[in-house]
């Protein structure tokens, strides 16, 4: 592309989380030139947030344990609108992912013989997660990232792609800037595996980094492939509340799993006060129960506190609604109450939960072992994203790919702590695997020079404007209180009818937003390219939570309040009609195989 | 706490630049990545800061905080004093990119050098066994959220400039996370000796000292590091079996 710094690669990844890591050492290992496009610099990604674990069914805690198992916990927290495939693929090759970790360094807690130790999460009938104290997504992406490093890879370090190039239907490069000098860069690429992350950057309270901006999901929208799930987005019930600079910031389920209580502002544990139909046989129903499951009885039933995240977040805000929460608006998370249980107690929570320590020391002058959390719901993840074959990761338009969190499909209406490791490198394998060998039988094909001419245009609409114009940050600003406020946990039609109108009129802001200075490392330029991606994604969301009439998993309506058998046969998918405007469709679930019906039947 | 502080930052790129007053509201709880993140976007939305997670777990944010090397997002503005301009700039010993930003991309290079992890064949059953203590004992190496800082505070580098010479405190960790793993099956000791230049850390412990996550890098790495070397390399007695086997010098 004259005038362009230019590359050429066989397999394109872009983002370098998890799974565009995992993805990337796959297409390499089977002989692709792989470049690695990483929005910051390598090693980090949002992986290294990741704190719980990897969910795996190694069985090496509890042999009760099997892919059956996991992939029938998968299916009944994700409320049975799953992509079943992936699920079932997910839960078979788990365990292979993991091991072969440790075949590239990684180090993961012990059992006392020896092997991977396991521990308990949400929604996981046994102690499931591999882990590493609570940093386990830092091991995760340094272990990929030191391996990674010696596969012959290209790596383009602060490195924005803000749009895919295509030449007929096929998907044959991309264009973007690198943050350091702003220039412009095409890529060409016979194929492409998006691995961007999710969206969370759309709302005010959120455990997410400025780079989830929902880029992969518009890139690929922008292209004409198909976006599925929208309205399931995963609040993560115990973010931090307190002080307000850090609200939003994840205290890990692993908290909890260690023996970590919910409690009101009348120290009662009410999680016991709701516990649904589907889960009620597999649950504790007294403290003492409770106890015993997080110390590895295998007779007990878990505690409430893990259920799922849907229903623990919603727990939360009907406490503080009634008046019985926290100071700061969140309830108690307490760790600190297992000393009267165990001798070392707070030895045993430091080792244990290090980080969260640390956190809460560092950053709000709170010692865990002696004090409980103030803790509240924060937005962390969204289970829909790019719909994608289950086998391939192949997208709807040829030659492009998705994985990770950008991609629906294996998480349905709510995604299981731990899942979200596992699926990074089970579905990061499969992408690159796949897009490795649709290259392989193919050319480059032609970047088109006008799109990329109006794209280099379009990104530089912002200095003309000025400082004059109104800054990103306020319209970002303003998009994640309407998002937050209107389209967040408890959503009712008006609501989300009137975040419809806001969204107009910021997309309205966003076209005249102006910056200054230059475009060397300049964070308000890119705050205002990420402003289109943050608005198509919120209009997904938005639109695909006011189709669906019912409430199910991360989705929740009070106008609806119940879940509605009709709704659990079909999944929501937007795509871009000629004209801009976004189309709406339902989905038909594809009848699940019997072999897996009586999986799911057999557990129940 | 104060109800305004003022903050001196370092502006400018590779041709100049110096330091800039801006005063903003602070709040409880506040770190300096708060109050950088709030005057980027009041004052100066060009404002160049690289950071990610702002919870201590990625290193992005290192900088030089009252001339202190920290994690902006883990530096409580409680723990300064607000009564005079805090002062704020990029780590030193590495090229300005802009503003806050540094060119940290010769880490990369040093870390490409140094050999991977090589795994020893797993047991009958496929996989490795090993005892917690021994993990832990590289699990403190592998806290590492490689923020450079030790990088930035050490004078190999920072004052001699020995980039080509020594890899750094960072790489010694991940040099010894490798060497101490008990699965790993490759050998390093020649290299941190002839290429990695251990021999340059004179265990000042400035490194140890700024380490965001507390890892003990010259006590726990580095010295032991060392000692691996001179037993292999120095020891006289294997010296000269070396030596009689015909296996050449060091």
């Amino acid at each position: 592309m004259p005038g362009y710094d230019t590359s050429e690669h066989d397999v394109l990844v872009i983002g370098a989380g998890g799974a565009g890591l995992r993805a990337a050492i796959e297409a390499s290992a089977r002989g692709a030139r792989v470049g690695l496009v990483c929005k910051s610099l390598l090693g980090k990604a949002h992986t290294v947030m990741a704190e719980g674990g990897i969910a795996a069914a190694l069985a090496n805690v509890d042999d009760r344990d099997n892919w059956q198992v996991h992939f029938a916990d998968t299916m009944r927290g994700g409320q049975y609108v799953n992509n079943w495939r992936m699920a079932e693929l997910h839960a078979k090759e788990a365990p292979d992912r993991v091991r072969e970790l440790e075949r590239w360094g990684a180090v993961f807690d012990r059992t006392d013989d020896g092997r991977i130790l396991q521990r308990n999460f949400g929604g996981h009938r046994y102690p499931r997660l591999a882990h590493v104290g609570d940093r386990t997504g830092l091991e995760m992406i340094r272990t990929l990232q030191d391996h990674g490093i010696h596969q012959g890879i290209d790596v383009h370090m602060e490195c924005t792609i803000v749009r895919l190039l295509k030449d007929g239907g096929r998907v044959t490069g991309a264009f973007g800037y690198e943050r350091e000098r702003g220039r412009f860069r095409v890529f060409r690429a016979k194929a492409i595996v998006l691995a961007t992350g999710g969206i969370g950057r759309a709302f005010r309270i959120t455990s997410n980094s400025w780079e989830y901006t929902g880029d992969g999901h518009t890139l690929a929208y922008d292209a004409g492939a198909e976006l599925m799930d929208m309205e399931f987005v995963q609040f993560h019930p115990t973010g931090m509340v307190w002080p307000p600079s850090v609200r939003g910031i994840l205290v890990t389920e692993g908290v909890r799993g260690e023996g970590g209580v919910l409690l009101n502002s009348e120290g009662r544990r009410f999680m016991f006060d709701d516990i649904p139909e589907n889960y009620r046989s597999q649950t504790a129903d007294n403290a003492e129960e409770g106890w015993r499951y997080t110390q590895g009885d295998r007779s007990a039933r878990r505690p409430p506190e893990l259920l799922t995240r849907d229903h623990v977040s919603r727990c939360i805000m009907r406490e503080v609604r009634a008046g019985r929460g926290s100071p700061h608006g969140g309830v108690y998370l307490d760790i600190s109450w297992i000393k009267s249980r165990l001798p070392s107690g707070a030895e045993h929570i430091r080792k244990k939960l290090p980080s969260m320590y640390h956190q809460f020391k560092q950053l709000a002058d709170l010692d865990i072992t002696d004090a409980p959390m103030e803790v509240g719901p924060t937005t962390h993840y969204v289970m829909g994203g790019v719909r994608v074959d289950g086998d391939t990761q192949m997208s709807s338009v040829p030659g492009l790919f998705a994985a990770g969190e950008c991609a629906a499909g294996i998480n349905g209406a709510n995604r299981l702590g731990g899942n979200s490791l596992s699926d990074l490198l089970v579905f990061g394998k499969r992408a690159g695997e796949h897009a490795a060998d649709y290259a392989a039988g193919r050319q480059l094909g032609e970047v088109p020079a006008p799109e990329v001419e109006e794209s280099a245009r379009r990104a530089l609409e912002p200095f003309e404007r000025g400082t004059g114009g109104e800054g990103p940050y306020q319209v970002q600003y303003a998009l994640q209180d309407a998002m937050q406020d209107l389209v967040g946990i408890v959503r009712n039609e008006p609501e989300m009818r009137r975040a419809l109108d806001v969204l107009a009129d910021l997309r309205a802001r966003a076209a005249q937003v102006g910056v200054g200075g230059h475009r060397e490392y300049n964070p308000a330029w890119h705050a205002a390219l990420d402003l289109h991606n943050l608005l198509t994604v919120s209009e997904a969301v938005t639109r695909s939570a006011i189709e669906r009439q019912e409430s199910r998993g991360g989705h929740f309506r009070d106008d609806f309040p119940e879940k509605d058998p009709a709704c659990a046969t079909f999944n929501l998918v937007v795509r871009r009609n000629d004209d801009g405007s976004m189309q709406m469709s339902r989905v038909p679930i594809p009848r699940m195989p019997d072999e897996l019906r009586r999986v799911i039947e057999d557990m129940k | 706490m104060a109800e305004s502080a003022t903050f001196r930052i370092w502006r400018g790129d590779t041709a100049g630049g110096g330091f800039q007053d801006y005063t903003t509201s602070v709040s409880e709880g506040m770190v300096v990545l708060d109050a950088v993140h709030q005057i980027q976007a009041q004052q100066a939305g060009d404002l160049a800061v690289r950071w990610n997670c702002k919870a201590g777990k990625c290193g992005s944010c290192s900088a030089e905080v009252n001339g202190n090397p920290r994690l902006m997002c883990m530096t409580r503005l409680n723990q300064l004093d607000l009564s005079a301009p805090v002062t704020v700039e990029p780590m030193r010993a590495f090229p300005l990119v802009r503003d806050l930003v540094t060119d940290v991309s010769w880490n990369y290079r040093a870390k490409q050098g140094i050999r991977p992890f090589r795994a020893r064949p797993a047991g009958a059953d496929g996989t490795w066994r090993m005892a917690q203590v021994d993990a832990e004992r590289v699990q403190e190496f592998r806290k590492c959220i490689e923020c450079f800082l030790c990088q930035d505070v050490c004078h190999v580098l920072r004052d001699h400039r020995m980039f080509d010479d020594f890899a750094g405190p960072r790489h010694m960790v991940y040099a010894a996370a490798l060497e101490m793993n008990p699965l790993d099956a490759d050998d390093r000791v020649r290299d941190l000796r002839a290429r990695h230049g251990i021999g340059y850390c004179n265990i000042t412990k400035c490194c140890t000292k700024v380490c965001p996550e507390g890892i003990t890098i010259t006590d726990n790495a580095i010295i032991p590091l060392k000692e691996r070397v001179v037993d292999r390399l120095y020891d006289p007695v294997t010296r000269l079996l070396r030596l009689l086997r015909g296996g050449g010098d060091v």
